[in-house]
């Protein structure tokens, strides 16, 4: 007998931490890794009488994104309270948006294995973070880090429209580009900045009714996404294969472990009693606010690679890897503009840059040097002021420390001999003390020139330009 | 029109709102629910058509602040009111997800 064919449905909830410089309700820096609650005050630690005002900024990166996501724009809005207690909650409630979230009914397109495809986006709603609980190793209690409660946060639920984790990757590739491009947050899985839960089901091919989903929470890697959906679909298709039900439950996903077990099931679901927050006013956009944002927003990666193709005549795969973050694409774009040689810059982007990022496992969001720094270096590999090799040991520290190159040359003598009497001394000398190559060329091996130059570039610690001395040698030796 | 609470009722409001109460206040907090849910049966009484939902009983919009940090390290003073301190930590019984 044939087996059952099922399909794989999932939607997310992903959590974004937005790049304001305070948090949502007060004036608190958000800046991360201060000593525990020295970002902290009355509003954000919950104590009565401390009212919330809402940090205009966020509003703005949050109409910017759900513009960005084809989402209808809330025009009258409000935040509600869910009501829970956990210590990382001094409130006992969370401010979030339950009755009108400030964008609905948008859509993001992916490109996957399968072609393009359309995933709807169901709402995004603004909300504050909590802080943050540490388990004390000697005594039995926890501690609670309030920095991170009250900074600002969007959830952008999806619609239940992906099949597979390719999908579900390129659909949080998308919403991270977009929002990168946006300068609304750094969209980093690893450090949390963006979070998302999974809701996943699975229902026999062919059916249009959902099966029962579970949450899956705790995962902070593509590859972690790839696994948990992987695992998931297996332990719900064989509860259902073996007559069993699925479930209705949070999971907690151990990557570690490569499982998932259950946080809490439906039966103890939290009652969350929204009602709306009287702390705060309502909000009303008008067209002009709309307007104002639509004109600020960026333009997004499909028409930069298309501007690329037009403009800059590099790759298309260069155009790809580059526009693929937005601090690349900027670093491209201002070295382009002070030195004019697009190709240069990208071979510096796609070979050292890419090399050093993986080697020192640097995200490109955090790389250090400035445009100005590897425009200089530009210069003077185009001056033959240093040699190729040299460049790239000097990139290697302009990557590490944004260094100034041409500083950085002149102090540490790196600076290619440019006087061709010094260097003609030297290749005789080289010439003199070789004469087994200089008869192998003279003989007709042609290839034994290449050890002639490298032995004149050791000689000169590398502070010559190949070219020259090639030609010096030949000169020389003819 | 009376309403009446049931045990199950007074039992799960308590759970959520984190209270134990005595068999004596869950019969006086029975009592107390059922008039306040009489007293909304009477506002249901009122003809409502074509009245917009209130969203906020002050009419004002639109206040906000600016992203501008404000506020400095008052570490020492917001951890007074910690009912107990660690490490710059407030202390909490252990939690455990």
């Amino acid at each position: 007998m044939m087996g059952k064919q099922y399909e794989t449905v999932i939607g997310l909830e992903v959590h974004v931490e937005l790049a304001t410089k305070t948090k949502i309700f007060c004036g608190c820096s958000t800046a991360f890794g201060g000593e525990p609650n020295t970002h902290t005050c009355p509003v954000c630690t919950g104590m009565p009488g401390s009212l919330p005002v809402l940090n205009k900024q966020v509003l703005d990166y949050a109409i910017a994104v759900g513009l960005a996501a084809n989402c209808e724009i809330t025009r009258y809005c409000k935040f509600d309270r869910k009501n829970y207690f956990y210590p990382d909650n001094p409130q006992n409630y969370q401010i979030s948006q339950l009755y009108l979230p400030i964008c609905r009914n948008g859509w993001v397109e992916v490109e996957t294995s399968g072609g393009k495809k359309k995933i709807g986006i169901h709402e995004i709603h603004m909300e504050e973070d909590a802080g943050k609980l540490i388990h004390d190793d000697w005594e039995d209690v926890s501690l609670v880090d309030y920095n991170r409660s009250g900074v600002p946060l969007i959830e952008i639920v999806s619609r239940p429209d992906m099949r597979n984790a390719e999908e579900v990757i390129a659909y949080l590739e998308k919403l991270r580009l977009i929002i990168q491009y946006l300068g609304a947050s750094d969209c980093k899985l690893q450090e949390g900045s963006m979070r998302a839960d999974i809701n996943l089901s699975v229902r026999e091919a062919g059916t249009e009714k959902l099966g029962t989903r579970t949450e899956m929470k705790n995962l902070n890697s593509f590859r972690a996404i790839a696994r948990a959906i992987q695992g998931e679909t297996e332990r719900q298709t064989e509860l259902l294969e073996a007559g069993k039900e699925v479930v209705q439950e949070t999971r907690r996903w151990d990557d570690a472990k490569e499982c998932s077990y259950a946080m809490r099931s439906k039966e103890d679901a939290q009652d969350y009693r929204y009602f709306p927050d009287p702390d705060l006013t309502p909000v009303r956009i008008d067209d002009a606010w709309l307007e104002r944002i639509k004109a600020a927003q960026p333009e997004f990666r499909t028409e930069k690679m298309a501007r690329y193709r037009e403009e800059f005549g590099i790759p298309d795969y260069d155009i790809e890897i580059i526009t693929n973050s937005k601090r690349m694409a900027d670093l491209f774009e201002e070295t382009t503009a002070i030195c004019g040689q697009p190709k240069k810059v990208s071979n510096w982007l796609m070979g050292e840059t890419l090399r050093l990022m993986k080697e020192t496992e640097t995200d490109a969001e955090d790389i250090r040097f400035s445009p100005e720094n590897l425009a200089k270096l530009i210069a003077l590999v185009d001056e033959k002021a240093v040699s190729t090799n040299v460049a790239k040991e000097v990139f290697e520290k302009m990557f590490l420390e944004n260094v100034d190159p041409r500083a950085y040359v002149e102090e540490n003598g790196l600076k290619a001999v440019s006087d061709e009497g010094a260097l003609r001394k030297t290749v005789e000398e080289v010439i003199a003390a070789n004469p087994r190559s200089v008869e192998d060329y003279r003989g007709g091996k042609e290839k034994a020139i290449g050890f002639l130059v490298g032995q004149t570039m050791k000689a000169m610690q590398g502070k010559a330009d190949p070219g020259t001395v090639n030609r010096l040698l030949k000169e020389l030796l003819s | 029109m009376a309403n009446v609470i049931s045990d199950e009722t007074i039992e799960y409001v308590g759970v959520l709102a984190k209270l134990e109460l005595s068999p004596q206040e869950k019969e006086a907090a029975k009592k107390d629910m059922a008039d306040m849910l009489d007293y909304i049966d009477k506002l249901n009484e009122l003809d409502t058509t074509g009245v917009e939902p209130m969203s906020h009983v002050f009419p004002v919009e639109n206040v906000f602040r600016e992203d501008v940090v404000t506020n400095g390290d008052d570490r020492e003073n917001i951890l007074k009111n910690a009912p107990g301190e660690k490490d710059g930590m407030f202390v909490v019984p252990k939690t455990v997800e």
